[in-house]
């Protein structure tokens, strides 16, 4: 029986010729992440274990993104030992205010991480660089803190699940919905303790910021890790930004899945995730007309330049409805000044929508954006869980940009064709 | 190693965001985090455990957010086990690595009901559910997880770096 990209991958760094699902091995990092909020319990498990160097200061990076700028005096000193141990430990890729970003959207553009790598990070979201045809999966503190001292981790080699992509989206649909509609079929637990597999005709078609995205959100089917097969599309992306050799590696024909899904892009509608499960999906179709009071546009799922430009084209010489707050969030200060180039910003700003620095912020109900009682917003983030981003009573409905800036305008959840006066795409 | 309590209950899909709300992650300590555990979907849970309590839940308990607060909350409660159906891998792994012991047993998960009296034997797996008269069978760790939870989680395993 062959591997999959994933079993590959860690067969590699495990110093195996091969590797079974369910078979638990000890890995080597290529890259260890930790932000502002899980850190400082790795560096206390770090100082407990009476560790005194990390295995190697290239190999780690240490990203303020969660609480910063700094939220409260609290946040301040969780930053504060943070900085404090990158710098006695001379942490190669530490990111502080004002060169930092959303570590997701950073680490690829910053070319940290790259094809064929095995990558840990203390954030669920480390899934994200599996668009690159990356191992990288999600830990807790204590993986990172153990992984900070030996350069490795200890991985259950998952099984599989294939997800065979065929066609090209239509306009106004992009990667969010593809994950949204995909985490709709399996549910939140669908994919649990297995690899997500994307192939097919239709990655052609993907830019990198829409499968950064579907990766990205791999864990809300509950899976270890998502990956795409690296194509002319990566290598282009890596070029000029990622320092090393890609290491490409290829899924056997014959490799093992337990299920096996085809998602016809072609047919594909905004889809829009409905509290309090990223499981409750349904088209736009289905959705429109829910009044809502705040539209957040960023995050480490939605927050890439591609992002910035779908929610300006629909917000360009428009307005923000009447008691709708939206609120913009560019993923990286390079993306930020990239949009500032564009005009984005003042698209965004004439609209009457509030631009922020980058920050995970309101996503995870930190600040920036917190929802009160009985409040609605639609979101581009990637939970809509019960309290997430506010008060227990308030909702989340989790979206596109596009869908997300033309409900800002609408002042209710609504397709992007009926802002741009175009003709529906839904079959009818 | 054994250990005997109440049940506290909950269903499917419980996530690290209700066990410990994002508000509260600008600290570490583990007595505010306690303070603060279920507090989004059970804000009388902190008012009514007790140590050796256990929390019995559904399927995919833990899904969301890698914050390790979510096992430290629950183990600074007091609990001292967490069975469910199944757990979202993050949180098994975490709760491992700090050394909070957790049992998937689906039929455990689907019978047990709140305020049930329980006695867990970990080495073996067995459930004894004292107020029904049932008894369950989870699959045990494995030594080489056992190795870690006995020394109190991870890096109490790696002390002899």
């Amino acid at each position: 029986m062959g591997m999959t990209m994933t079993q590959k991958i860690l067969a590699a760094h495990a110093g195996l010729d091969r590797v079974e699902p369910g078979q638990l091995i000890e890995a080597e990092l290529d890259l260890v992440l930790g932000n502002d909020i899980t850190s400082p319990v790795a560096i206390d498990e770090f100082e407990k274990a009476g560790a005194r160097e990390v295995f190697d200061r290239d190999k780690i990076a240490l990203v303020l993104d969660h609480f910063v700028p700094n939220k409260d005096i609290q946040s301040a000193e969780q930053c504060r030992r943070v900085r404090a141990f990158a710098k006695e430990h001379a942490i190669s890729h530490f990111f502080d205010v004002g060169r930092m970003g959303i570590e997701h959207a950073l680490l690829p553009e910053e070319g940290l991480v790259g094809p064929g790598d095995c990558i840990i990070g203390a954030d669920s979201h480390t899934c994200t660089y599996g668009a690159l045809g990356a191992f990288s999966t999600g830990v807790g503190s204590t993986d990172m803190a153990a992984a900070m001292i030996t350069g490795k981790a200890w991985f259950k080699v998952p099984a599989a699940l294939r997800v065979e992509l065929q066609g090209s989206l239509p306009r106004y649909v992009s990667g969010k919905d593809v994950i949204l509609h995909l985490i709709g079929i399996t549910g939140v637990d669908g994919a649990l303790y297995q690899s997500l597999e994307f192939c097919g005709d239709g990655l052609a078609s993907l830019s990198m910021d829409a499968r950064l995205c579907i990766a990205n959100m791999a864990v809300e089917a509950g899976a270890k890790n998502g990956i795409f097969p690296v194509d002319e599309g990566t290598l282009r992306y890596c070029r000029g930004r990622f320092p090393r050799s890609p290491a490409v590696y290829e899924a056997d024909p014959d490799a093992e899945y337990t299920a096996r899904l085809t998602i016809d892009l072609s047919s594909l509608r905004p889809t829009v995730a409905f509290p309090h499960l990223p499981e409750n999906t349904r088209t736009i179709d289905e959705a429109k007309g829910i009044p809502i009071d705040q539209a957040i546009i960023g995050s480490c799922t939605n927050g890439r330049l591609e992002d910035l430009r779908a929610a300006a084209e629909i917000l360009k010489g428009r307005k923000v409805a009447d008691g709708v707050r939206c609120i913009i969030i560019p993923a990286t200060q390079a993306i930020y000044l990239q949009a500032v180039r564009e005009g984005l910003m003042e698209t965004f700003i004439e609209a009457g929508a509030a631009v922020s620095t980058p920050t995970c912020g309101p996503c995870l109900g930190g600040y920036m954006g917190i929802l009160g009682q009985g409040e609605r917003a639609v979101s581009t983030t990637n939970r809509n869980f019960v309290g997430r981003m506010g008060h227990v009573e308030s909702e989340v409905y989790l979206a596109s940009p596009a869908v997300a800036a033309a409900s800002a305008v609408a002042g209710a959840l609504c397709p992007p064709e009926a802002i741009m006066g175009e003709p529906s795409s839904a079959a009818q | 190693m054994q250990a005997h309590g109440l049940v506290h209950r909950y269903g499917d899909n419980v996530d690290t965001d209700v066990i410990i709300p994002a508000r509260y992650l600008n600290t570490a300590s583990r007595q505010e985090l306690a303070a603060h555990c279920m507090e989004d979907i059970d804000n009388g849970f902190t008012g009514r455990v007790r140590p050796g309590d256990m929390i019995v839940a559904g399927r995919n308990f833990g899904c969301g957010s890698s914050r390790e607060h979510a096992p430290i909350a629950i183990k600074a409660s007091g609990i001292s086990c967490v069975i469910a159906g199944t757990f979202a891998r993050i949180f098994y792994r975490n709760a491992i690595n700090i050394g909070l012991p957790i049992l998937e047993c689906p039929a455990a998960a689907e019978e047990i009901v709140a305020g049930d009296e329980l006695r867990i034997d970990f080495d073996t797996g067995r459930i004894d559910d004292l107020t029904s008269g049932k008894s369950y069978q989870a699959r045990p760790f494995p030594p080489f997880i056992q190795n870690i939870i006995q020394k109190d989680g991870l890096m109490g395993s790696l002390t002899h770096l």
